[in-house]
């Protein structure tokens, strides 16, 4: 029922949504659930377990029941509180947990099985036969106890993630916040005020409050005006601060596009990481239910909420309303609401010495006992202490007292403690550093005290980043006393519910403690109290005192669970943002990228990098078919193939060689300018980390190639060498991977190839196996270097990446001239398995110089990095795996990688494993399947037979082990 | 988290990856196994406190730090360059 004259609300601006596909009217300035209020909807929401009928409770992010969903479809959001959904025209809500419907729920069936239900149910029911669990009860569970459904469908909202830096930062915009903004900013501090809500203002909004002499909204409004004409103030609407982080890092949640018809460009959501050097935390209190039977009917409500409701949104709550409390706030909840005209049907106060005084009937030192009203509230019973009295009412509005909002500051591991006047738990300075509660967050509840609070909370964060404050003027407001009298629980028959989201019962919690899971912690898993997406908020000072009583302790010596972040859930596609599809990880692309796909080359992922597989031609049904034409036109004319991806670093200084001396293996300063080496690199504990080449272009210049994969690691590594074990050695280094394009030009014709792009020609005498120098291309200057991963004579040729898809194009049309063309990367490593050369198949993180046949690259003339811990005996026993070749001689001719070896004979089970088969291929230059492996005592096993068995694809063949260069061993084709 | 990169200033932590105990700047000086080396390459110690460790700063300037950082409250007390710390004790 909406009241003439009350409320925030634009009654010029009305709008219409649905709800369950039935129509609502609203203004603007509504939530769903006041718009639903306001018409006399009471029942908004099912249960979690019993699928009781639950209404509102609440009007804020609190809000235990009045769960629902919104949009369809891929804009389908389940589990949207109605309390913090804005109405918008055309907005689509549906309750959920309901089948078949909201007023008719099958599943309430869940009530009358309550015993089954209760703590422990789970665990217990795990005692049963597994088949029952897994069969019956698992799936009875799972269809009925939920809150709301994803629609299986892809989320397409737009999302985003953002960053704000800021001096302070204030959470919270209500007395307390702003006038901690106000003070911040008027000394110059660039301030972020962040509050959840859509409107700014906080308790101020809700209560009927004067603020020197003015109506609280209106005193906001002038405080507001003020901070948005500073500059120097972020006002920040419909966020949520989630997370308390280290060194000042508060993680916020803001709702930016979710209160709009057409958000438009907007993302739905934003996920803020704000950087502050201090942060005041005005978050207000909580108000705290009450546990008498039956408190769950739709209609029973927060005290603070349904007259919130009344001066927010000019909404009544009920036509008969009863309020039921324990403290002197409860009263104002009668007064605001019999002001406006709303009949108080009771005014029901614990206490037996409250003050009381009101034109409705009042009850003291009285509880109330039980409800009526299956699907919203008919009336109560009131226990005095003459008897019990009926009270028809529509709506009941309770309070159990407050609980300040402190979860940020225990985001930290810090501990609240107990405050005994409060009856509630209260932050204590530094558990968040740089973090201070004010206000009500801090258990100051009056208005003029929040107020002052405010600005002491900013002063003191001003002085501790060196900014001197300016007077602040408080202004005049309420400076009422909270008198309360601890009320948690009302005996009484029939179940009274502590965690309205969870259904959790003070049954169930005093179950918990009779079956001695009496610590805090226990009792939270054992009964999930708290455990819901909405953690507890207004329930778990609630349970804790149950717990307390059930265990005999007061509640300090009972403890607290503490609050974890997020203080309010957080979509995942929120903190994803950008990660999607895609944007999950950027992908780099070489120069010949576009060139390769146009040639119908499938691409696949080698790190983020892309490269071409293969590249089919006419008529070629397989990729083996390509692989195998591709291979042998390597071998016997010419392939190009884009290495560009391999790790690229250029190292310079004066005492380059002797670095490169410290992290290869083997000797470079010995290496002449003009030529190449290969180089081993292990890791500081005798491990290989990669392997590559490195050419020697100047005294004080060296290019070192990596693989592609470990190009990131490497580079790191020798950053640290150079930097933090030898920053004494003038040497410099780079990455370069990206600036160059490089190109292997491989086969029996890749000097007649060369001789012709290249604009001076190839002079044989002057580029022998292994040189490197300069070359130009077109005029363009470039590099070459002549080796070969193909073991056939061969060379690289680099030329500064923005000339890449121009020389790739003419490689190419050179090659296909000659009888050649592209080679991908499954011909690569065809080529390279032939030759028996090792990728990180083979020198995956376990292996060693000694286990893949170098372990005579370790120079013995020098230290380097790895060689002390390479030369511990267990690094080189013979029972180590060592590197073999392998090929099938038996009835079977396919090797599989990833299969592991036996000895011929032997039961292929773990005890008898002999190792293990790293890298395969198809040989068409042999005609065979090729594969290379480790093997135990591998090297003194040439020409044995052992067996390799595939247990997970189920193939076995016997293999003959040998040399792993399986073909030119001699090199001759190299050096040709 | 965030590190004060003596060459970049005040940067949030997922710019930097973590290598372990500043430990890995006291390499033995030779090259023979020994308990030293052991110790170097595989004996951390556990500290509830502060701890000094190398953190490599990949995306930004590229520098090795030694940062102390309190283990217990995860607060970032300093950052200096390795190769200073290492020149000053070598
Ligand atoms: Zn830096």
């Amino acid at each position: 029922m909406r009241i003439d004259g009350k409320g925030l609300i634009n009654r010029a601006a009305p709008l219409r949504f649905t709800f369950d596909g039935a129509g609502v009217t609203g203004f603007e300035g509504d939530t769903v659930a006041s718009a639903l209020l306001a018409q006399g909807t009471k029942l908004m929401g099912r249960s979690f377990k019993y699928h009781r009928p639950r209404g509102v409770m609440t009007m804020g992010s609190e809000e235990p029941n009045a769960l629902v969903t919104t949009g369809r479809g891929a804009g389908q959001t389940p589990n949207v509180r109605a309390t913090m959904q804005e109405a918008f025209e055309g907005l689509e809500v549906r309750a959920q947990n309901a089948w078949p419907s909201l007023d008719f729920d099958l599943l309430a069936a869940n009530d009358l099985l309550s015993p089954f239900f209760s703590a422990g149910f789970y665990y217990k029911t795990f005692m049963w036969p597994a088949k029952f669990w897994e069969k019956l009860y698992e799936p009875m569970i799972r269809r009925a106890a939920g809150l709301g459904a994803l629609s299986g469908e892809p989320d397409t909202g737009l999302y985003e993630k953002a960053f704000a830096f800021c001096d302070i930062l204030v959470i919270g915009a209500g007395p307390a916040g702003l006038m901690a903004a106000l003070t911040a900013g008027r000394a110059g501090a660039d301030v972020i005020l962040a509050d959840e809500d859509a409107r700014m203002g906080g308790r101020l909004l809700a209560e009927s409050h004067e603020i020197d002499g003015k109506p609280g909204p209106v005193w906001v409004d002038e405080v507001l005006d003020e901070l948005e004409a500073m500059g120097n103030v972020r006002l920040m609407t419909r966020t949520s601060v989630t997370g308390a982080h280290d060194d000042g890092t508060y993680g916020a949640l803001e709702r930016v596009g979710l209160h709009m018809a057409d958000p438009g460009a907007r993302p739905l959501e934003t996920f803020w990481r704000i950087h502050t050097k201090r942060a005041v935390l005005a978050a207000g209190a909580l108000e705290r239910p009450i546990a008498f039977p039956d408190n769950d009917r739709p209609g029973v409500m927060m005290a603070g909420a349904v007259r919130g409701y009344l001066n927010r949104f000019g909404v009544a709550a009920g036509q008969r309303v009863a309020v039921f409390g324990n403290n002197d706030s409860a009263h104002r909840t009668a007064q605001d609401l019999a002001a406006a005209g709303v009949e108080i049907a009771a005014l029901i106060d614990s206490r037996a010495d409250a003050k009381v005084c009101g034109d409705y009937p009042v009850y003291t030192g009285a509880q109330v006992t039980g409800t009526k009203g299956r699907k919203g509230l008919t009336g109560i019973s009131v226990t005095t202490a003459t008897g019990v009295q009926q009270v028809e009412s529509d709506c009941l509005a309770i309070s159990g007292g407050w609980n300040p909002t402190l979860n940020l500051t225990c985001h930290m591991n810090g501990r609240p403690v107990w405050n005994e006047a409060l009856q509630a738990f209260l932050p204590v300075p530094d558990m968040v550093p740089g973090l201070e509660a004010v206000g009500a967050a801090n258990g100051v509840f009056s208005t003029a005290g929040a107020l002052a609070a405010g600005v002491d909370g900013a002063k003191n964060a001003l002085q501790a980043i060196g900014k001197k404050p300016v007077s602040v003027d408080i202004p005049k407001a309420e400076d009422g006393t909270y008198a309360l009298s601890p009320l948690w629980v009302v005996d009484g028959k029939s179940r009274a519910w502590l965690d309205f989201q969870n259904d959790v019962t003070v049954k169930d919690v005093k179950l918990a403690a009779a079956e001695n899971y009496a610590s805090v912690e226990h009792m939270k898993r054992y009964t999930t109290q708290g455990m819901a997406p909405d953690q507890g908020k207004n329930s778990n000072v609630n349970a804790l005192a149950v717990l307390a009583d059930a265990t005999g302790r007061g509640i300090p010596e009972t403890g607290t669970t503490t609050f974890r972040p997020p203080f309010v859930p957080v979509s995942l596609a929120a903190i994803g943002a950008g990660a999607r599809g895609k944007g999950f990880a950027p992908e780099r692309f070489t120069t010949s990228h576009a060139a390769s796909v146009a040639a119908h080359a499938p691409m696949i992922e080698a790190g983020l990098w892309y490269r071409p597989s293969f590249f089919p031609r006419e008529g070629e049904k397989t990729w083996r078919a390509s692989c195998d034409r591709e291979v042998a036109m390597v071998r016997n004319a010419v392939g190009i193939c884009d290495v560009s991806t391999l790790g690229k670093i250029d190292i310079q200084g004066k005492d380059a060689a002797q670095f490169l001396d410290f992290v290869y293996t083997n000797m470079f300063s010995s290496l002449k300018v003009g030529r190449v080496r290969y180089g081993l690199m292990l890791r500081e504990d005798g491990i290989v980390m990669d392997d590559g080449t490195t050419a020697r272009l100047a005294d004080d210049h060296f290019v070192m190639t990596t693989t592609t994969v470990a190009a990131g690691q490497v580079m790191a590594h020798l950053e640290f060498v150079a930097q933090a074990l030898v920053p004494d050695l003038d040497v410099h280094l780079i990455s370069t991977t990206e600036q160059w394009a490089q190109f292997a030009v491989a086969g029996p014709k890749s000097r007649e190839l060369l001789n012709a792009v290249l604009d001076d020609g190839l002079d044989p005498e002057a580029w022998p196996f292994m040189a490197c120098g300069t070359a130009s291309v077109a005029g363009v200057e470039g590099r070459l270097f002549r080796i070969s991963f193909s073991g056939e004579h061969a060379y690289e040729v680099a030329v500064p990446a923005r000339y890449g898809e121009g020389l790739w194009r003419l490689l190419i049309s050179q090659a296909e001239a000659l009888g050649g063309g592209a080679y991908g990367m499954e011909a690569l490593n065809v080529l390279r398995i032939e030759k028996g050369f090792i990728t990180h198949a083979e020198i995956h993180g376990r292996v060693t110089a000694d286990d893949v046949g170098m372990g005579r690259m370790i120079s013995v003339k020098k230290d380097c990095i790895g060689k002390a811990a390479a030369s511990r005996e267990g690094l080189s026993a013979s029972g180590r795996e060592q590197l073999v070749g392998l090929r099938p001689v038996g009835a079977v001719k396919q090797l599989l990688s990833g299969a592991h070896l036996f000895n011929e004979t032997a039961e292929a089970v773990r005890v008898n494993d002999q190792g293990y088969v790293t890298s395969v291929g198809f040989s068409p230059t042999m005609d065979t399947f090729l594969g290379l492996g480790f093997l135990k005592n591998g090297r003194a096993r040439h020409g044995e037979r052992v067996r390799m068995v595939d247990h997970l694809r189920g193939v076995e063949a016997i293999c003959e082990v040998c040399d792993p260069v399986f073909f030119d061993p001699e090199g001759g084709r190299v050096r040709g | 988290m965030r590190i004060p990169c003596p060459l970049c200033g005040d940067r949030d932590h997922r710019e930097f990856t973590y290598k372990g105990a500043a430990v890995a700047l006291d390499r033995p000086g030779n090259s023979d196994w020994s308990d030293d080396w052991d110790s170097y390459i595989h004996l951390r110690d556990n500290p509830a406190g502060d701890t000094d460790e190398m953190w490599w700063h990949g995306a930004g300037c590229g520098g090795w730090l030694v940062v102390t950082r309190n283990t217990v409250t995860h607060e970032v007390k300093a950052a200096r360059m390795a190769a200073d710390v290492k020149g000053a004790g070598a």
